[in-house]
């Protein structure tokens, strides 16, 4: 059921010509294509340098070749130095984190589906949208150069801790250019991501359909629109900071770095900086970050989950709540990050009760999904894989999020493995898995193709067991004490962890080789996948009711009217056991 | 599996909203939005210089009168915009009204880079000293927010004077909203820099 408007449905004419249509464009869906495709590349570049690292980890003065193409100074002959490697794992972290785990998610499937899902023609801003996803572009292009640069790419982690990273190049290699390079790159990220986040909100505020309440909304926009909140703020922050640290860097203030440092025998001309000062500074976005990579994921997994379960989740509107106050304490938390930085034990204390709290929303979302499955006839799809999988990776790494938020236990824990295998786990690879479920889930709606489900359950069940025996061994790595970051275990105790390390590799070696099936079955699909119809699940909400890939102007120049929530499953519909939202037929039961 | 037990929803019960897709109402909200970012960028510059006023070395740097001409300027601007706002609502004397907001506005950019001019005059430049720092920091950036609103009042300017009778009054009242957001900022940084916390 349609409603024709009397003012003009769609804010920009249809493009014409390639630039204006492919790139360019104003259109959100192909807007969240690019940024799709972005995370694409910068995901499978920052899992070939997890290679390289793991590789160095257990064959050091193994030779790779022609990574010496790349950086003479940094893999001579082809074998990594100890600072090249510290170069790969800041461009691991800062691509993983910034360029995939919020694009892909939040701005890649939130710009093309948050609009159709409320029943918007567009975003409210499309020529922000346009320009910001091309600051994000420019973002990548400006981080990858310092690969190519002769200082290299930077050292000091993506977490780019000062004095470190605000020193200049005394301090090591990359720490010249490589870090400036840094720096601009996640300051344009932050542009763009402000951007999207404000185009984000005004839309779902203002732009819903009629009969599209808040409550109604599915529960993958509400994901989205709490996102772009936290988002706001986060990058909000993170912009200033980042410009702060330039000015550190390029202009000789000294807002991070301390009096008195002596590096390389020289004495910085810089006084009275305070490097924890970044370090507020920085986790007051980067704990929400957290959170702006794994809410979306939350977001498509409810989705994906009550569209294969045919029933309605115990309740939509507990989940609802549960993401809104995760956000909400997302700003309280970000001391646990510096229980060791040496602030005040007493702020350790206060920083360790609401990251306890956060535990409590993020329990009942994981109950939520686990109560909802029981009993459930669940089709299983490699979209409902991945989900089911979203889940025990969020369980199994959360748990040891337990120990991490005690001061007094993360004191031995801290830049250990541990903290490696927490963070990729529930964080990581969580939303990977859920930007995966997405792609299933969502590739015919956006290409009109199918993907091929054989292909997809087999890349799942290679990444759910590879990725168990990547992460749970770091636990135990790190109980024992390895730290993080080191590029060659020399010490006493070390070398007797080889095995555990060795395995690891090779569990990384063949589940990163697995991905090239994902990324076969995405790119063949695209051309020959079976055609798609419009509604291939039997989804409730408003993207299954256009045609698959949906027209530009995305319901063809209308606005659906909606009758229903987008939960309505386990029902006696006109088209089966559900009613999709646009549906003016009532419910019997 | 059960059924919700969610009440059923006749054609002519489609409870609100009833608003549909309102552009005007997202731009609305999208200043606001905006306004909120900045004030958070604002905040986490503020704490910046509360943690570096706490750690000591702080030599506290009088400010260049010339900035407070240039806040008088700049509320001024202001009230010219309201003025703007009237005069698009009786639909006479708009252009006058825009051009006399643009040029204080200018006039306070311009105002600012002398006070710029006057510090650099004293020996004190962005890298002299922590207080200076802030003081580069603070008004730099305020004065590239303050450039965007110029621009955008060129821009409405142009419209006016090139005959569009078509001037979107949500366009003017979202550019005065974000004004005197300018305003009120500056107002609160003038207060940071000038006292010592």
């Amino acid at each position: 059921m349609e409603q024709t408007l009397p003012q003009p449905a769609h804010v920009h004419a249809p493009p014409e010509g390639f630039l204006w249509k492919y790139v360019f464009s104003l259109d959100h869906k192909v807007i969240g294509k690019q940024y799709y495709g972005l995370a694409l590349i910068a995901v499978f570049t920052g899992m070939i340098l997890s290679w390289l690292m793991r590789f160095h980890l257990v064959w050091p003065n193994a030779k790779i070749v022609g990574l010496d193409l790349i950086s003479k100074t940094g893999a001579p002959g082809g074998v990594i130095t100890p600072e090249y490697y510290l170069s790969l794992l800041t461009m691991h972290g800062t691509l993983m984190v910034f360029f995939v785990l919020t694009n892909a998610p939040f701005a890649g499937f939130g710009n093309y589906f948050l609009p159709i899902q409320i029943g918007a023609e567009d975003m409210a801003f499309p020529r922000f949208n346009m320009m910001s996803f091309w600051t994000t572009a420019a973002a990548f292009l400006v981080l990858v150069m310092a690969f190519f640069i002769p200082d290299g790419p930077p050292i000091s982690g993506w977490t780019a801790y000062a004095p470190l990273s605000a020193v200049g190049k005394d301090a090591g290699p990359g720490l010249g250019w490589g870090q400036n390079l840094w720096a601009i790159s996640i300051g344009l990220f932050c542009i763009g991501q402000l951007l999207g986040s404000l185009n984000f909100i005004a839309t779902t505020l203002d732009l819903r359909t009629k009969g599209m309440t808040l409550m109604r909304m599915p529960i993958c926009t509400w994901a989205w629109f709490i996102t772009s909140c936290i988002g706001l703020l986060a990058f909000a922050v993170l912009l200033p900071a980042c410009l702060l640290l330039i000015l550190d860097r390029m202009a000789g203030t000294s807002f991070f770095i301390p009096s008195g440092l002596v590096i390389s025998d020289r004495l910085q001309n810089h006084a009275g900086g305070s490097p924890l000062l970044w370090q507020h500074l920085f986790w007051f976005f980067g704990h929400p970050e957290v959170y702006i990579a794994i809410l979306p994921a939350m977001g498509i997994v409810s989705h994906v989950l009550v569209t294969s379960m045919r029933k309605p989740l115990l309740s939509a509107k507990v989940i609802i709540y549960s993401m809104i106050s995760i956000g909400f304490l997302s700003y309280m938390v970000w001391g646990h990050h510096m229980f060791v930085s040496g602030m005040n034990p007493f702020s350790s204390l206060l920083f360790s009760f609401p990251t306890l709290t956060i535990t409590i929303p993020a329990t009942i979302l994981t109950l939520i999904w686990l109560g909802s499955l029981y009993g459930a006839n669940i089709r299983i799809t490699a979209a409902s894989l991945f989900a089911l999988g979203f889940v025990s990776m969020f369980v199994s790494g959360g748990v040891s999020g337990f120990f991490l938020a005690q001061p007094s236990i993360d004191i031995y824990l801290h830049a250990t493995y541990f903290v490696v295998g927490h963070f990729h786990m529930v964080m990581g690879v969580a939303a990977i898995f859920g930007i995966l479920s997405g792609t299933y889930f969502w590739f015919p709606k956006m290409t009109g193709r199918m993907m091929n489900e054989t292909l997809g359950k087999l890349h799942f069940w290679f990444t759910f067991i590879g990725t168990y025996c990547i992460f749970m061994p770091f636990h135990y790595l790190g109980l024992v004490g390895n730290v993080r970051r080191y590029a060659s275990f020399i010490d006493d105790f070390m070398p007797a962890l080889m095995p555990v390390h060795r395995f690891v590799t090779i569990a990384a070696l063949i589940t990163g080789a697995a991905q090239f099936i994902f990324l076969y079955n995405l790119i063949h699909s695209r051309f020959y996948g079976k055609p798609a119809p419009e509604n291939p699940w039997d989804g409730t909400s408003l993207e299954w009711s256009i045609p698959s890939p949906p027209p530009w102007n995305n319901f063809g120049g209308k606005h659906p009217v909606v009758y229903h929530d987008a939960h309505q499953y386990g029902v006696k519909g006109e088209k089966g056991d559900f009613i999709m939202q646009d549906s003016p037929e009532i419910i019997t039961g | 599996m059960a059924a919700t037990t969610i009440v059923t929803t006749a054609v002519s019960q489609i409870p609100a909203p009833t608003r549909v897709s309102d552009r005007v109402e997202a731009s609305r909200s999208g200043i606001w939005v905006g306004i909120f970012a900045i004030i958070m960028s604002f905040a986490a510059l503020t704490s910046a210089l509360l943690v570096r006023q706490g750690s000591g070395e702080w030599s506290h740097i009088v400010i260049p009168s010339i900035l407070y001409a240039n806040t008088a300027t700049l509320l001024l601007s202001s009230f010219t915009m309201e003025m703007s706002r009237r005069a698009l609502a009786r639909s006479g004397g708009v252009s006058g009204w825009i051009g006399i907001t643009l040029l204080l506005g200018l006039s306070f950019v311009a105002g600012q880079y002398l006070a710029w001019r006057h510090l650099a005059a004293q020996g004190l430049y962005l890298a002299t000293n922590p207080n200076s720092s802030f003081l580069y920091v603070f008004t730099g950036m305020h004065a590239l927010h303050l450039l965007g609103g110029i621009a955008v009042l060129v821009y409405l300017l142009g419209r006016v004077i090139g005959g569009h009778t078509s001037l979107r009054h949500h366009l003017l009242d979202n550019t005065a909203v974000y004004w005197h957001f300018m305003g009120g900022l500056w107002l609160y940084l003038l207060f940071v820099i000038s006292t010592r916390l």
